[in-house]
This record gives C-alpha cells, sequence and structure tokens, in this order.
C-alpha cells in the first residue's frame, strides 16, 4: 500500500484561532484505496483538519498537495471541483427534492433548455445501482431515513468524480444494519482506488473498516500507525494522552463501596433503559450517597445515558424507578418534581443563559420548580446567590455579574449552584470540570464528594479518569453506546479502566 | 419508470430501505384537497342557482381573476423560496398609475407596457438584493416596498385617471370565441401563458429547482452549489414582473388607473397560494395548485353574489375560515411526514 504516492499530502499545517492553537504542525497524508481513520477526544483537532482539507478555513502555514500538485482553494466548492468530497454528519440535502435531483442537481442532465427528467433518473438509477442500493430515484428524499440519505450522499459524491472522500462521524446515528451497507459502499469505493478519510469515535468501526490511523492530541500530532499494528489498548492511550505506568501510581482516596453494605434500595434504578439510535438497553443502580462514575470515549453512550435518566430523552425502552416507584420521565420539568437535576455538558448551549446575571441563573431552575406565578421574593434570591457565592468561591462574588463575562470554571459553579438550589436527589454532573482551571476542579470534585456524603446521590461523568476514579464508589464503563462494566471502585487502576473501554468486559 | 430486471445468478442481495413516509402525507395531498373542494363548491352551487352549471361560468372565472393568476405565479415563487411579497398590490396600484398617466400624455401603448413591466422587475431586483445581501426579513423588505410604491402612486396623480387609448379599450373589450356561446378575453391567454412558463421553469429548470432547495431551508442547496444568491434575487424579480404585469391586465380590466386601486390584493395572491396547498414556510407546493386557490377564491365570489342578499363582506369571511382550515391541514400533514 505505502509504494504508492499519497493522493493527499498535508505536511506542517498550523491553524490558530484567537487565544487557541487549533493544529500545530501537523502532517497527514492518504492514500488512494485506503481507508484511513483520524483519531482523537473532543477538540484534538480533527474536525480543523478536515476543515483545511476542504478549504473552509485557511491554513496559517504548512502545505497541502493533492495528486503532489499544490492545492489552492478557497472553499467548498472549489475542493469539490478538485476532487474532494464530503458527507457531513448533518446530511445536507434537500429532503423536499427527489432522490436522482440531491444526486443530480448542478449536473442535471438536459435536453435543450429543459431538464431530461428521464434521463436523470436513469443516471441516478445508475449511480445507486453501482453502489448496489435499491433506493427509487423519483422518491423524496424527505421519506427516508437517515441512513439512506447519508447514502445518497455518498452517491452524490462519488457521482463528482472524487479522488478523496471525506465521511465526517457517518454513522452516528445508524444502526447496525445500516453500519455495514455503509461499509459495503465504502469497500467498493476503496476498491476502485478513492482515498476515503473516515472519522468515527467508534473504536469497533474504526478497526473494522480503516487500514490507517492518525491520531491527534491537542491540535498536535501524535502518529500515524498502520491499523493492524497498534493495538486498541495503546490506541486508546494515544488519544487520552496519559502512560498506564504513570497513571496507575495515582494515589486517591480508597472510598467503600456504598451499594454493597446498603440493604437499602437504591434510589435509582434504570432497567433496560434504552433509546433507539442513542444507546441500547443498559440496567443502572444508583444507591443514596453515592457518586457512580460514567467512563468511556466521547461518545461511547455516557451522555445519552445521563439525558436518558434526566427526561431530556425519551427512553423508547425499558423502565427506570425512582425511589422504587416506576416513572415515566418525558421531560426535564418531570425529571425534577422527581428531585432529579442534570447538569449538561454543553455549559454554553444547554446550561447558563448567557445574557443573565449570577443571580438569575442560579435561581432559575428554582424558579422553574416553583411555577412562574410564585416568583421567589427578591431577598430570598438575594440570600440564595449570597450563599452558593460563598459556598462555591465564585469569583467575582458579584450576584449582579452577567454570566458570560466569567471564566468558565465559575461558569460552572454557577450552573451547579442552579441544581443545588432545587435540593435533588440525584445529581447528573456531565463533564462538569471540561475547560476549567485546575483550582476550580479541584473545589468542584471536593463539592461533589461532600454532596455524597450528605446523602446524595452522584452520577459523575468525565473524560479525564483520574477524575472519575477519584470520586466514583462505583465506574460504569460505557462503550460504542453499550455498558460494557460495572465495577466497584475497588484499587481499580486508570489502566484496567482503559483496557475496558479499548475491549469490554472481557478482559 | 421503467421497470430494471435483475439476473438472479448475479444480483447481489439489495439493501432496501424501509419507507417511513404515510401516503396520506404525499406532496399532492394539498392540491387534491384544493381541487375536490372546488369541484364540491361547483356541484353545490349548480344544486342552488339556475346558470351555474355552465362552462361559460367557469371561463368567466379566469376573465373575472386574469390579473389575480399571473399575480399568484410571482407569489407562489416567493414563498416557495420561503418568503413574502407584500408589495404586490401596491405595485398592482403603480402600474395603473404609470400605464393610465403615460397613456394620457400620449406614449404608445406598448412603449407603456414595456416601462411598467421594466419598473416593477427594477422594483423586485431591488427587494430582491436588500433581502438577500443585507439578510433582511422578506416581510420587512416588501413591507417597505409596498409603503414606496403606494406612495408613488400618489405622487403620479390624487385622482382616478382614465384610460381611452384605443389598443387598451381593444384588450378590454376584445372577446375571443371558444365555442358556440363560450369566449374569453386576451388577458386570459397572457395569464395562461405566464402560468405555462411558470410550469416550466420550476419543474425543468435547475433555476426552479433551486427556487425549491431555498425554500428546504438551511444551508443545504448553497453546499450543494446550486446558484442561491441569484436564485433568491430572481423570485423577487419575477413578483416584481408578475405585479406589473397584473397591473397591466387589471387596466385593461378597469381601463382606468386609481392609486387606492388593489389595496390588500397581496394577501389575496398570498390566500391564493395558501389554499393552493403551497407550504408558507417554503419548499413545497405546486403551481398549479395556485390556479385552483384563484379558482376557490372566485368561486365563493361567485357564489356570493349569486346569493344576491348576501352582503360581499361574506367572501372575506368564508376566505378567512379556509385559509384557517388550510393553515391547519397543512401543519397536520407535514406532523405527518415526520
Amino acid at each position: 500500500m505505502t509504494t504508492q504516492a499519497p493522493v493527499v499530502d498535508m505536511t506542517n499545517i498550523s491553524i490558530s484561532f484567537p487565544g487557541v492553537k487549533a493544529l500545530d504542525r501537523v502532517n497527514f497524508r492518504m492514500f488512494p484505496g485506503e481507508v484511513h481513520s483520524l483519531m482523537g477526544e473532543n477538540g484534538a483537532g480533527k474536525s480543523t483538519m478536515i476543515k483545511a482539507l476542504t478549504g473552509v478555513y485557511p491554513i496559517d502555514s504548512g502545505s497541502i498537495m493533492l495528486d503532489g500538485k499544490p492545492l489552492v482553494i478557497s472553499g467548498p466548492a472549489q475542493a469539490q471541483e478538485a476532487g474532494i468530497s464530503t458527507v457531513y454528519q448533518e446530511v445536507h440535502l434537500l429532503t423536499n427534492l427527489s432522490v436522482a435531483e440531491n444526486i443530480m442537481l448542478g449536473r442535471e442532465p438536459r435536453r435543450g433548455a429543459a431538464i431530461d427528467w428521464r434521463a436523470m433518473r436513469a443516471r441516478a438509477a445508475e449511480i445507486l445501482d453501482g453502489l448496489n442500493l435499491d433506493i427509487d430515484p423519483a422518491s423524496q428524499l424527505g421519506s427516508h431515513s437517515l441512513a439512506v440519505q447519508q447514502l445518497v450522499a455518498i452517491a452524490r459524491a462519488i457521482d463528482v468524480q472524487a479522488k478523496v472522500l471525506i465521511l465526517d462521524e457517518p454513522t452516528s446515528s445508524l444502526d447496525v444494519d445500516e453500519v455495514s451497507e455503509l461499509f459495503r459502499v465504502i469497500r467498493s469505493l476503496k476498491e476502485d482506488g478513492v482515498a476515503i478519510l473516515f472519522v468515527s469515535h467508534f473504536l469497533e468501526q474504526v478497526y473494522e473498516i480503516s487500514d490507517r490511523l492518525t491520531v491527534l492530541r491537542n491540535g498536535q500530532l501524535v502518529g500515524e500507525y498502520l491499523t493492524d499494528e497498534i493495538l486498541r489498548i495503546e490506541l486508546v492511550h494515544k488519544m487520552i494522552g496519559k502512560d498506564i505506568a504513570v497513571l496507575s501510581d495515582l494515589d486517591r482516596k480508597a472510598r467503600a463501596p456504598i451499594s454493597e453494605e446498603s440493604e437499602e434500595m437504591p434510589f435509582v434504578q434504570a432497567i433496560g433503559l434504552g433509546r433507539k439510535g442513542s444507546i441500547a438497553p443498559v440496567d443502572l443502580d444508583v444507591y443514596e450517597g453515592e457518586v457512580v462514575g460514567l467512563a468511556g470515549l466521547l461518545g461511547s453512550g455516557r451522555t445519552e445515558l445521563a439525558r436518558l435518566l434526566s427526561g431530556a430523552d425519551r427512553p423508547d425502552h425499558g423502565e427506570l424507578k425512582i425511589g422504587g416507584r416506576a416513572l415515566r420521565l418525558r421531560t426535564p420539568r418531570l425529571a425534577l418534581k422527581s428531585r432529579i437535576a442534570y447538569s449538561s455538558e454543553n455549559r454554553r448551549s444547554e446550561g447558563i443563559i448567557e445574557d443573565l446575571s449570577v443571580r438569575d441563573n442560579i435561581v432559575l431552575a428554582l424558579q422553574a420548580d416553583r411555577g412562574w406565578f410564585r416568583r421567589i421574593p427578591r431577598k430570598r434570591q438575594d440570600e440564595l446567590a449570597a450563599s452558593y457565592i460563598q459556598a462555591l468561591n465564585i469569583r467575582p462574588p458579584d450576584p449582579d455579574a452577567i454570566v458570560k463575562n466569567l471564566s468558565g470554571g465559575n461558569q460552572q459553579k454557577v450552573l451547579l449552584a442552579r441544581w443545588l438550589a432545587v435540593a435533588p436527589r440525584l445529581l447528573i454532573l456531565d463533564e462538569p470540570t471540561r475547560g476549567i482551571d485546575v483550582g476550580a476542579k479541584a473545589e468542584i470534585q471536593k463539592l461533589v464528594s461532600d454532596l455524597a456524603e450528605n446523602g446524595m446521590s452522584v452520577v459523575f461523568i468525565s473524560a479525564e479518569l483520574e477524575e472519575v476514579l477519584r470520586l466514583s464508589h462505583r465506574i460504569v464503563v460505557m462503550r460504542d453506546r453499550e455498558k460494557v462494566a460495572d465495577i466497584v471502585n475497588d484499587d481499580v487502576t486508570v489502566g484496567q479502566i482503559m483496557t475496558l473501554i479499548a475491549s469490554g468486559a472481557e478482559s | 419508470m421503467s421497470i430494471r430486471t435483475i439476473d438472479p445468478t448475479t444480483a447481489r442481495p439489495k439493501f432496501v430501505p424501509s419507507r417511513r413516509r404515510f401516503d396520506l402525507g404525499s406532496r399532492y395531498t394539498p392540491v387534491l384537497v384544493t381541487l375536490v373542494l372546488l369541484i364540491a363548491m361547483w356541484g353545490v352551487g349548480a344544486t342552488r342557482y339556475r346558470g351555474f352549471l355552465s362552462v361559460q361560468m367557469l371561463l368567466n372565472l379566469l376573465i373575472d381573476n386574469s390579473f389575480l393568476l399571473v399575480l399568484v405565479v410571482g407569489m407562489t415563487f416567493v414563498i416557495l423560496t420561503g418568503g413574502i411579497d407584500l408589495s404586490v398590490g401596491s405595485v398592482v396600484a403603480l402600474s395603473t398609475m404609470i400605464a393610465a398617466s403615460l397613456l394620457r400624455a400620449g406614449w404608445p401603448p406598448l412603449a407603456v407596457i414595456v416601462i411598467v413591466l421594466v419598473v416593477g422587475s427594477t422594483l423586485g431586483m431591488l427587494v430582491g438584493l436588500v433581502i438577500h445581501f443585507f439578510e433582511i426579513q422578506p416581510f420587512i423588505a416588501t413591507l417597505a416596498a409596498m409603503f414606496l410604491a403606494r406612495g408613488l402612486c400618489y405622487v403620479i396623480s390624487l385622482n382616478s385617471i382614465s384610460i381611452t387609448n384605443p389598443f387598451f379599450v381593444d384588450m378590454a373589450q376584445t372577446r375571443i370565441p371558444l365555442g358556440p356561446g363560450l369566449m374569453i378575453t386576451p388577458s386570459v391567454i397572457i395569464a395562461v401563458i405566464v402560468v405555462g412558463i411558470a410550469f416550466f421553469v420550476l419543474h425543468y429548470t435547475r433555476t426552479g429547482r433551486t427556487v425549491y432547495g431555498i425554500g428546504n431551508g438551511g444551508q443545504s442547496a448553497m453546499l450543494m452549489g446550486l446558484p442561491v444568491a441569484r436564485t433568491r434575487v430572481l423570485v423577487y424579480v419575477i413578483s416584481g414582473f408578475c405585479s406589473a404585469l397584473g397591473g397591466v391586465l387589471f387596466t385593461f380590466y378597469t381601463l382606468s388607473g386609481y392609486s387606492l386601486t388593489a389595496v390588500g390584493m397581496e394577501l389575496d395572491a398570498i390566500a391564493a397560494v395558501v389554499i393552493g396547498g403551497t407550504l408558507l414556510t417554503g419548499g413545497s407546493g405546486f403551481i398549479l395548485g395556485s390556479v385552483l386557490g384563484v379558482l376557490v377564491l372566485g368561486i365563493i365570489q361567485t357564489i356570493i353574489s349569486f346569493e344576491g342578499t348576501l352582503s360581499s363582506w361574506w367572501t372575506k369571511i368564508v376566505i378567512g375560515a379556509l385559509l384557517l382550515v388550510f393553515i391547519v391541514l397543512q401543519r397536520l400533514l407535514t406532523t405527518l411526514r415526520r
């Protein structure tokens, strides 16, 4: 495979955004007839890399060669002309038009001034046939499932004679059969000599389909490997960036496993709770005063599980018992009535209200819980704000400060204060420490452990395994949207968790 | 579609996608509902009134609404992209004023018509450019154009100007026989030609498909490399042109120019388009649906005038009720389609 010249050769690519070095002298190459996976956690620089290749972002330095010639493009349209086609995670097609139009528009066959519909449908049928897809070209795109729309997007992409096909998270909304169908199409394109860039957070799929891997971390190149020559565990280490030996020595507070000694019913019992296209059925118990850590890579189902527990998404099978009673939490509002609070990982879009003050943000959930006609008296609001600002050490200690002017860590504390104000019995924290400085991180960790000691149940989600290990009584490991392990945190090492994340429960 | 045969020895198992949609949610359903409604109204009218069940009665619908037919063509283009054009009625009035005043000044009729069409198209283009490049809401941009055009009418004259030009009078009075006892006006022929061209453009050109694509929303059409900017401006040019042409047909109908004519006519056009099954959010609908919408509005008026005892305001009430029903129906169908 390596005897051929690379079709894409990106060398020393650097891209900066204000305050961030998104890519730092990264090399990346693609060979014809090869599937190359770009690997890395959130913020590693994968999507920046793709956008550099498709001309969405200009590169600050470095060079991009296509077929040995420098690639000079200024946008996706020109990239497509040069033979680089992209299929995005969100399908960018026209659902109100026919499948044939979606494949052919822009290059539609004509007779005179008119579109030759018959020829267009025939040509579209030919392309779909080439991919062995039996889709009626005359049917409306919107009448098909997302998976089929994705395949149609690929059909459109390859009809423009792509040399390079970029598939950005193409499988994130597909089920098993649909994925295998997609892979069949990818393999047949591979045989035709197309170079395919595959991005997925499903390790299984990466190992199944790709020939070569490039790992990025924090905007830097970790390395390029042949898929056959790198073990999953090594790959996970390279993505997360810690060495097992170092991590195993981390000292941490030993915690008594609560669930074993407790005779009581678990506070939360999820029995086969799942949602199609989101997460496979999961059993999960959370006892009172217990911290359950959810470990797994990005997209492993951590957040999806949290959203099911908190009513943000509706489960389509299984049941959820809160305090022994089966409940249907159709909305987060109902969850809140059962004293379940969910702090989202998307602090900006699903958490704080940027333009409101610290006080307004803190009292928001409590006010919603009381109902809008029973306004919390201003005096009580001030007391609440003052007490949480002090308890959580929010800086600046000004209840009238506008939240968007606070640092990330302090915004997170405001968000925490909002949920603590409703006195939840189960607090679900999704990445509460991401992107915040070390000091604030330690304070939040301390807070979580204090809350649990006072009897609150906590589900703690973090990409940082040390943190999960330090805080949790019990650790649930997720992989590829399934629960793969449920272990008591008793002399568990980061290495063991990594092994579980990489290979499942068989270890 | 032709049936493709597959040799069973070489055929691999095909990937057969599952369909999610009800047939009830078909794109054609709203148009069919309108058609059924139209036939039902005609049937009801025919049982109640003498002379209702004649072909000439239907032709009269076209004769009385030929200008509206032309207007809804432009409006359909705009609404298909998810926009709206509130300037239509004012541009009709402005066109009648320009035509009447220039004719009074002794200009040749053909030159007058060309000038009117150029003015309407230019106004449409300006609106389109503002909407696209400054990302202004179509509602506001065309509202501004509506006030502008109406104001310009008063600049030309405060009074009604009658038209005595022989060509215009001819166009108003000519009846083209279509067989025994049947006849139409030249305006009907013009309207039918405009509808035909619009149908061709919408369904047989990339521009037309791009109009639908823009109406789908989001960035998809742009990311697919379709000429979004050009097309978005073009639909307002088309609407401006159609408004001006509608104005010309309106002068053939009334033989005068007056600043206060066609007040609220844009709303009739929008109502016809919506009753014809076009989604106000864009991306779905048919020009022939809009034609049916015009006929429905026309038949309501006819029934009420046949009834004799009812005030003409009943037309508005019935149109209002119908509009409500159709919008709710569309919402239901859209929900079904998801």
